[in-house]
């Protein structure tokens, strides 16, 4: 178990450097002169613009300016963003938002899916279980914007039960409704994955032969189906805890929260390399942990899986 | 009855998160009833008058600071403001004198210092400060800002102090309305502060303008309050502002309807067909300082030979402006009759009309005109603009639907849409774009100068199109050199006029600024610049 850990700590190191270049490639291949286009219609002096390339480092080749990241990255430097500012300032403001945002939106999944599909998967073909059916084919066939917005229109504008926009990000009650939102997707596919693996472990003998046995329903459920039926499912929350981190910007944009998403979004459209490279280098390493704590829960709930 | 049990659990759990997210949003805001809610985003950079290039940093720069001049809001007329007078004799050595009274808003002296000390400090290549270009005009701006190596000087040798109140400038060349320009918030003046504690100034700008800064959370909200001593007439006759991030127009726009916000200056384009109906007569629309035009790549032979003036003539007089200004703009845009703007006013030199018969849609005329100019360079057209932002990529089409419909070909005219402005602007400065492109002017001050100057004089700095028209550099330069504003105008509209018949960029149209407010605030007005004048706003 411990050599399984140290394993897989180790590997990131790789998986780490090589994100880390590619991302960087990438920026640097985008198209366009960042520090020209910080002129917006105007021409750009070339004097100042000489200086500033110099200030961060533009003026270097490619692998000097990526080995200048690097071990700035290993001192904790993350590097100055092209407004001047620390870029690990920029993570550190939009950071605390976002896991917010994305733990609410788990949390919801993980009890509202889980509940759910367990319900549902057990009362097959019972009016929930359509219900739940038809609700969640709608959820995944409408685009997350739409609900967003539908959302926003009918309890922000309409009804005024909740404010249309995050006032204030710290705000738990206010970050609820952008976080179901959010979690409206992933708590679709939640809910009919747990709903089929529960239904097809019904079937299977070690619970006929647990009902057999006479222990009590409470047992059979909790204990016996449950830890069976939720490897895919723990796989699937694992992945998408990342996605949720990354991919909020639609639902961040319709409810105006500043988070990661958004910066994300600003610094590829800048071209800003060193903001872009620090972020995604958090979101892999995000990836990269969630997985590993996915692969110690399988051992967890099966127990036939054993970490050498 | 198990199940049912457990049933009733998970919809206790369902009940119990809405229940929550109701009554968390019941303790929404904690606002003061004296400040007005503002949409804005933040800068790009930390405010520095001199390296604010962009309308939000802008917007900020315009509370807390006020400079020599200051352009009525209304008008847009450049009127004194911290100046007493500039005198000149010459069109080129000025004399500038202060006001007597003014301080910053910690209470230092407004001397002709803190005048001097800005301009070498912005000028001053080491500074990188993206504005510096504003002070080639002055006398030695070639020492502290060579295109490249080290400023042989520190300072500009063309400002010097006379006493606390006077100081005198001297330009490289003649520039009558040249004191007209010091409106722009880059001529501001700077507190010591900024020179001696620098980190500390940008924590927290110092100015001397109706407002100061209270606080500001990056990605949240900025807010300026009354400054209670401010010296000047424009007193601020609210509390403050609050100005409010939004990372979207369409959600700034939510919230002004639900009452979360009080201002929004940008109508999302979605909004233009119900922002009458949603705002009745809270609902502004007004021309700005900014002008679309396609300006054609004369560094190319094939659009700059000789004959070729008729061919870029009748392409103008193909594009129906009116239909698209209404249709896509739904009247937010107006067609251009000239290269300047409106805002400008009689006073700042806009004449409308000046592009004459050119700039009126008219299929036959276009046809014609074209034919008689030897036809399109091979025989079509291509349109170039980056489309990550505005909406380029709908009118580029609808102008090119224009075009082919009256010249009867299909695809005698095509889009070249880039998807970003960086690489946009990569490929214009390159010339590499063989067709006519994008060119988005808008105004530093309100003058007729900065809309002709910079763009059709030879070599000019975003003269991207390489226009070059010997008359139209002279007649610039006679405007430049002559004693009186109105004379000034009279040539500036003259070397319009060369402009109208060799048509180097095609007036497209006159773009609006539009705002909307909610009904708790009143007495709303953008400027000229499309900025809300935020210190004549009335709460009630």
């Amino acid at each position: 178990m411990g050599r399984f850990v140290a394993r897989r700590l180790l590997q990131m190191i790789p998986v780490f450097i090589g994100t880390t270049l590619l991302i960087f490639l990438m920026v640097y291949s985008l198209p366009g002169d960042p520090i020209k286009s910080l002129f917006g219609p105007k021409a750009a002096d070339p004097a100042t613009v000489a200086r500033l390339r110099h200030e961060y480092g533009l003026d270097k080749s490619l692998l000097e300016q990526y080995w200048n990241y690097i071990s700035g990255l290993f001192q904790g430097d993350f590097g100055q963003s092209f407004t001047g500012r620390p870029v690990a300032d920029l993570m550190s403001e939009a950071f605390p938002v976002t896991i917010r945002l994305a733990l609410l939106a788990f949390g919801f999944e993980v009890i509202v899916g889980i509940a759910l599909g367990v319900l549902t998967g057990m009362r097959r073909g019972k009016f929930l279980d359509q219900f739940v059916l038809v609700l969640t084919l709608l959820v995944i066939s409408v685009p997350v914007f739409v609900i967003g917005y539908v959302t926003q229109f009918l309890l922000g504008l309409k009804w005024k039960v909740i404010t249309p926009t995050v006032q204030d990000s710290e705000n738990l009650g206010q970050l609820m409704i952008p976080a179901i939102v959010l979690a409206a997707l992933s708590l679709a596919y939640v809910i009919r994955l747990t709903r089929t693996t529960v239904g097809e472990n019904l079937r299977a003998d070690y619970i006929r032969t647990a009902v057999a046995k006479g222990l009590p329903r409470k047992r059979v459920v909790g204990v016996h189906l449950m830890r069976n039926s939720l490897i895919p499912v723990v796989t699937f929350l694992g992945t998408d805890l990342g996605l949720l981190m990354g991919g909020a910007i639609v639902t961040e944009g319709i409810f105006n929260i500043q988070g990661v998403g958004f910066t994300l979004f600003k610094a590829i459209q800048t071209s800003e390399g060193p903001t872009v490279v620090g972020i995604v280098t958090v979101l892999v390493l995000v990836y990269l942990l969630t997985s590993l704590l996915v692969d110690l829960l399988y051992a967890v709930l099966d127990p036939r899986i054993r970490y050498a | 009855m198990r199940g049912a049990v457990r049933a009733r659990w998970a919809a206790c759990v369902l009940s119990g998160a809405l229940a929550a997210t109701a009554a968390g949003c019941g303790s929404g805001g904690h606002d003061e009833p004296g400040l007005v809610r503002a949409s804005w985003s933040d800068p790009q950079n930390q405010l520095e008058p001199a390296n604010t290039n962009e309308v939000q940093g802008g917007k900020v720069l315009y509370m807390i600071f006020r400079g020599l001049k200051r352009y009525d809001p209304r008008t847009g007329a450049a009127e004194n403001m911290l100046a007493e007078k500039i005198d000149t004799t010459d069109q080129q050595n000025f004399t500038i004198t202060l006001k007597d009274g003014w301080t910053f808003s910690n209470g230092e002296k407004i001397t002709s210092r803190s005048f001097v000390d800005a301009w070498n400090y912005a000028a001053l290549a080491d500074n990188k400060q993206k504005n510096a270009s504003f002070f080639e005009y002055l006398d030695g701006y070639d020492k502290v800002h060579p295109d490249s190596g080290e400023p042989t000087a520190r300072t500009l040798s063309g400002l010097a102090v006379k006493d606390d109140r006077t100081f005198t400038a001297r330009l490289r060349t003649k520039f009558s309305t040249w004191p007209d320009t010091l409106g722009y918030t880059a001529y501001s003046p700077l507190p010591r502060a900024f020179f001696d504690d620098h980190a500390a100034w940008l924590k927290k700008p110092v100015g001397n303008g109706p407002y100061g800064i209270d606080s500001y959370h990056r990605g949240s909200a900025m807010r300026l309050r009354r400054w209670d001593g401010y010296p000047g007439e424009d007193k601020a006759r609210n509390d403050g502002v609050e100005l409010r991030v939004y990372t979207d127009n369409n959600t700034a726009y939510t919230d002004l309807q639900a009452g979360n916000l009080d201002l929004v200056d940008d109508i999302p384009s979605a909004q233009l067909k119900n922002v009458r109906k949603d705002l009745g007569d809270r609902y502004i629309n007004q021309p700005a300082g900014i002008i679309q035009t396609l300006a054609f790549p004369m560094y190319d032979e094939r659009w700059s030979a000789s004959g070729m003036e008729k061919v870029r003539r009748g392409l103008s007089m193909a594009i129906n402006r009116d239909q698209i200004t209404d249709q896509i703009y739904r009247k937010t845009r107006t067609p251009a009759t000239d290269w300047t703007s409106p805002a400008l006013g009689d006073q700042g030199g806009y004449k409308g009309g000046l592009c004459g018969g050119a700039c009126r849609y008219d299929v036959a005329g276009a046809k014609s005109l074209i034919e008689e100019g030897g036809g399109l360079p091979g025989g079509r057209v291509t349109l170039t603009s980056n489309v990550d932002t505005g909406s380029h990529r709908v009118w580029m089409d609808a102008v090119c639907n224009s075009i082919n419909n009256a010249l009867g070909k299909d695809r005698a005219c095509t889009v070249n849409p880039i998807g970003t402005f960086a690489d946009f602007r990569n490929q214009q400065t390159e010339q590499r774009l063989t067709g006519p492109f994008r060119s988005g002017w808008q105004m530093d001050y309100p003058l007729i100068q900065n809309f002709l100057q910079p763009l059709y004089y030879t070599d000019a700095s975003s003269n991207y199109g390489k226009f070059s028209d010997p008359q139209f550099d002279k007649l610039v330069d006679e405007a430049n050199a002559e004693s009186s504003q109105d004379k000034a105008n009279a040539k500036f509209q003259e070397a319009e006029r060369i402009l109208a018949q060799q048509m180097p960029a095609i007036p497209l149209w006159y773009q609006n600024g539009s705002a909307g407010y909610s009904s708790r605030i009143s007495d709303v007005t953008l400027n000229p610049f499309s900025v809300p004048v935020y210190e004549q706003i009335k709460i009630g």
